[in-house]
């Protein structure tokens, strides 16, 4: 397998009011095509500002962030977005679907970034709610739709558009524990069937049984590596 | 079009306040249309008005009258074609609440001059002969449903005939169309003579003088040399043209383009604040969503155009639909400005104006969303 994630020396500081923080000091991380990398550590560890970075959401204060064969800690606000459009799917621990939408329309949100014709986004959508199996809750918003059948079409909106990657911050964190397991369930079989390329922040042990691999941060610094699976 | 569901997702998000804000909008181009519309009627139909007439009336003031000999006098004037005069009869049908705009004048001059309002000739003809005859418009025919031939009793607070009554009576032999003309033309006339020799007081006297010039770029000069003959008399005059005379009568009503201005420009300075208000309100609440759309990748710009767009809808259509029902509303206003449509001057201006609000209205939030850093955002900081 090789890299389509590597992260140079990364470190990361935030100006506070007065204060500077220093949230990851001299990060080095690679991740290969195809794995399943669940992210874990203790609140303030950093772990989200490490998948921020990993999904072009933020800047590194010094170091490299390649994912694929791009340098994305130097590319500029737009350039950025562009690039997020074509290769990150996100998939956030509430959801954040918009709540006047059907989920059909909420999948088809990252398509509308792209020179699809009308018919191909609802097919493309269509496949996707489909491999979720939800292809009957189309026409239902948000609000009609139970925690775990929403963080479906979460899932569904960040596989729609083919990204090379898939980011998840805790996606499990607002579900019960048969709809967490579900939710991992699917995350884990589009990694193994379809091959998706997973980086998950996690709080949940049980979660993180499903990567093939697990970090864990410790002050802004991996404390271990360890295979999973 | 692709972008529409996102746009239309931002204004349904809160659907009693799109509602209750569009509805502010309408109203306000609804009151923003009828009365600019009647101010832009009023401006036309001053701007129609002839400048190849003449208004002499008592320099000091037009009821105090001027002489029926003035007549020869003026027409002696050059570039005079015709002169025809106004009086005053005042009249009312029935009740004093049936107000008539009635005015004694010699007929045959007079639709000469006004050779705009339709008339047949035989009906100048059936004036002339008929000394207590009536021509009214059709319209006032209409509204009380006379007929040619009809015996109209006219009564008058001003004056007493020889036969010591203040109700004349008078045979309608014709109509006349002034639709060609617009509004402020008297719709009642009698026959000065007829009038002038039944009336108990006050004779050889008229309100205006109306004159009709061969050339309007002479209409000052000729007005000069009107006023010049009588200079130092014991009944001094005063000329304008048609124009003037209706801009001056406008403004003893009142400043009606300051009025109009002033009322229209305090409704929507007011709509100003409450649409930045909601704007700015929507988008504060859809932070987190503007983030997501942000993380999927929308760009900077196109987060700023989502929202300028929505600016624009709101105000746009709301203000098209106002405006709209201000120009159904307006024929309704017929007896205040006549048979106008709502000038095409005033559509324009209103989106004109309803753009320039959503673009302040929509421009601070639109800004402050396109600035939104995701990561703090999605962090609700």
């Amino acid at each position: 397998m090789s890299a389509i994630v590597s992260l140079r020396n990364v470190t990361k500081s935030y100006v506070r009011g007065k204060e500077k923080v220093e949230v990851l000091h001299g990060v080095n991380l690679q991740i290969q095509s195809g794995e399943f990398l669940a992210l874990m550590g203790p609140s303030g560890s950093g772990k989200t500002t490490l998948l921020n970075l990993v999904a072009g959401l933020d800047q590194p204060t010094s170091g490299e962030v390649i994912v694929g064969d791009q340098r994305i800690d130097r590319l500029s606000r737009g350039a950025l977005a562009d690039w997020r459009a074509r290769h990150i799917g996100f998939i956030f621990q509430f959801y954040n679907l918009l709540p006047v939408l059907t989920a059909e329309a909420n999948v088809e949100v990252p398509l509308l970034l792209t020179s699809l014709s009308k018919a191909q986004r609802r097919e493309r959508v269509q496949t996707a709610l489909k491999l979720v199996g939800l292809a009957d809750r189309g026409k239902h918003k948000p609000n009609e739709l139970s925690g775990g059948q929403q963080q479906r079409v979460a899932i569904a909106r960040a596989i729609v558009a083919d990204p090379t990657l898939l980011v998840c911050d805790e996606p499990t964190g607002d579900l019960d524990r048969q709809n967490a397991e579900e939710i991992m369930n699917l995350l884990q079989a589009l990694n193994r069937s379809q091959g998706k390329t997973i980086v998950m922040v996690t709080h949940d042990p049980r979660a993180a049984g499903f990567a093939s691999r697990e970090l864990h941060l410790d002050k802004g610094q991996l404390a271990n590596v360890e295979a999973v699976a | 079009m692709k972008y529409f569901r996102l746009v239309w997702a931002g204004l349904a998000r809160k659907k009693a306040r799109t509602i209750l804000t569009m509805l502010s909008i309408i109203v306000a181009f609804l009151l923003f249309g009828l009365l600019q519309g009647v101010n832009q009627g009023f401006n036309q139909v001053v701007e129609n008005l002839n400048v190849n007439r003449l208004y002499t009336s008592a320099k000091t003031n037009m009821v105090d009258g001027l002489p029926i000999s003035y007549a020869q006098r003026i027409k002696s004037v050059p570039g005079v074609q015709h002169v025809s005069h106004w009086t005053y009869f005042g009249g009312y049908f029935r009740e004093a609440k049936n107000a008539i705009p009635a005015f004694a004048t010699d007929a045959e001059a007079l639709f000469a001059i006004y050779k705009e309002i339709k008339i047949k000739p035989e009906y100048i003809e059936a004036m002339k002969r008929t000394r207590t005859g009536a021509l009214v418009s059709d319209q006032l025919a209409k509204q009380y449903g006379w007929k040619i031939g009809d015996r109209i009793p006219l009564g008058t607070s001003i004056w007493t005939n020889k036969e010591g009554s203040n109700t004349w009576y008078f045979d309608l032999v014709g109509t006349f169309d002034v639709s060609s003309y617009g509004i402020g033309f008297p719709s009642f006339y009698i026959n000065y003579d007829y009038y002038d020799e039944a009336k108990a007081f006050g004779k050889g006297v008229v309100h205006y003088y109306l004159i009709g010039i061969a050339d309007p770029l002479q209409a000052t000069r000729v007005a000069k040399a009107i006023d010049s003959q009588f200079e130092n008399s014991m009944n001094e005059t005063r000329t304008q043209t048609e124009s003037g005379l209706a801009q001056n009568n406008l403004k003893q009503v009142g400043d009606i383009n300051f009025i109009v201005n002033a009322i229209v420009g305090a409704v929507l300075f007011t709509l100003l604040f409450l649409t930045a208000n909601t704007m700015m309100q929507s988008v504060r609440e859809r932070i987190p969503e503007l983030a997501v759309l942000k993380t999927l990748g929308f760009s900077d710009g196109k987060v700023l155009t989502l929202v300028l767009v929505e600016a624009f809808l709101l105000c746009i259509f709301a203000a098209l639909l106002g405006l709209f029902f201000a120009a159904l509303i307006f024929p309704g206003l017929k007896a205040l400005i006549g048979d106008l449509p709502m000038p095409l001057s005033v559509v324009l201006m209103g989106v004109g104006i309803a753009m320039l609000l959503a673009l302040i209205s929509g421009l601070p939030p639109a800004l402050r969303a396109q600035r939104l850093n995701i990561v703090d955002a999605l962090a609700g900081r």
